[in-house]
This record gives C-alpha cells, structure tokens and sequence, in this order.
C-alpha cells in the first residue's frame, strides 16, 4: 500500500532529524549553534512526524470509515500549527536573552550590538528619552 | 493495536534517546542559556512523543494534551527568556 510507505519514510525522515537535534545539542561549541541544532532540527522532524500521524488518520478515515481517524487528523494538524507558532518564537527570545546577558559566542572577537541602547521599557520609565533608540539604529 | 504498538516503540524509543542526549546539555550546560535551550528542545520533543503515542493508541485525548502543553512550555520559555535578560517586566 502506498499510504503505508509514504508514512513509514515520514517517520524515518522525522526520527532522523530528532536525532540529529540531540547530536547536535551535545556537540555544537556555543549557545547560538546549539539553538541552531535545537530549535531548526526539532521543528522539520515535528513538521514530519505530525504529518505522518495525520496520514494514518486520513487513512483509518478514508478506508475504514473511522471518524475517530478524522479526528485525530485535524487536532494533530492543530498541534503541528501551535508547534510552528510557538518553536521560532521562543529561539529567538533565547537567543535575544542570551546576547543582553552577556554570553558571546565562541570565537567572536567583534560585538556590533554592544553599544546600542537594549532596554527600550526600562528606558521610558526612568524618563530617558525614547528617540536614542532609533539614533542608535541609525549609526 | 499490536502491531501498531510494536511500530511506534521505535520511535519513542529514538526519541527517548535524544531527550537522554538533551539532559546531558542540560546537566553539563556551562552557561544559564545552554540549560535553557535544552529544555526547549526537550519540551518539543515531549510533544511529539505524545502526538505519536496518541495515534499507536487511536486516543484523541493525549493530542489534546499535547496542544496545551505546547502552549504551557512557550510561555514558560518566553518568562525564563525575559527573566534572563534582567530589567523590570
């Protein structure tokens, strides 16, 4: 059957890139890479492996009158969606944390994000003005 | 249901091992953000492995599970994110 094996090599592709996150997240030498490898891989492998299980929905609905398969079909597509939402979202606030606490990356002799004025909210309560911060994009 | 089980057992069983490979980075993490990105990643494959377990048992309340906790673990990413960069919320 070729819904079988289209969902077979789904969840190979989907596994293997897992995987490869872990490998990735024990061997990269700084925090931005081991983003890379954590976020980007576990993202394309949830992309697969979801859309395998939406398959085996299809196909339990499509060929056995299931509606149980419908089902699962369409909350695992909404669980892909809060996935591909929310994964990207929280690499970058990371990787915005990591840079305003002062990690660097490995290797790095250059900062050009050093002297530009960060915390736009905390400025405008103590009254500074708000305007440097575009000056400083500006530079 | 048997010969679905024994299908996803490997799979679970290969994402078990990169949860294993995450807790190590977070264990030996030298910086705050290493154990940070560990946790991201395990939080996402958590979510898998419970889309997966869902569809080996044909239950749709573990994929419902699995939404919220998605949704539970991006918010405590972004807290421990805005946390770590210091400042009044």
């Amino acid at each position: 059957m070729i819904f079988d094996i289209i969902i077979y090599v789904f969840l190979g592709i989907g596994v293997f890139f897992n995987v490869l996150a872990g490998v990735g997240l024990l061997r990269f030498p700084d925090v931005y890479t081991r983003l890379h490898a954590g976020t980007k891989c576990t993202t394309f492998g949830s992309i697969f492996i979801i859309g395998s299980v939406i398959l085996i929905g299809l196909k339990s609905w499509w060929f056995s009158n299931d509606t149980n398969g419908s089902v699962l079909a369409i909350h695992s597509a909404f669980a892909l969606i809060a996935i591909l939402l929310t994964n990207p979202v929280g690499a970058h606030a990371i990787a915005r944390a990591a840079h305003r606490s002062g990690v660097m990356p490995a290797m790095a002799v250059v900062d050009d994000l050093k002297d530009k004025p960060v915390k736009k909210s905390t400025k405008r309560k103590t009254g500074a003005k708000i305007t440097s911060n575009e000056e400083g994009g500006e530079q | 249901m048997i010969e679905i089980f024994n299908q996803y057992m490997i799979v679970l069983i290969a994402l078990l091992l990169c949860v294993i490979m995450s807790i190590v980075r977070v264990i030996f993490g030298p910086t705050i953000p290493d154990r940070v990105v560990g946790i991201d990643t395990i939080n996402t494959i958590v979510i898998v492995g419970m889309v997966i377990f869902g569809a080996a048992y044909q239950e749709v309340i573990y994929i419902d599970v699995a939404i919220v906790y998605a949704l539970l673990s991006f918010i405590s990413t972004l807290f421990i994110a805005k946390y770590l960069e210091g400042g009044d919320f």
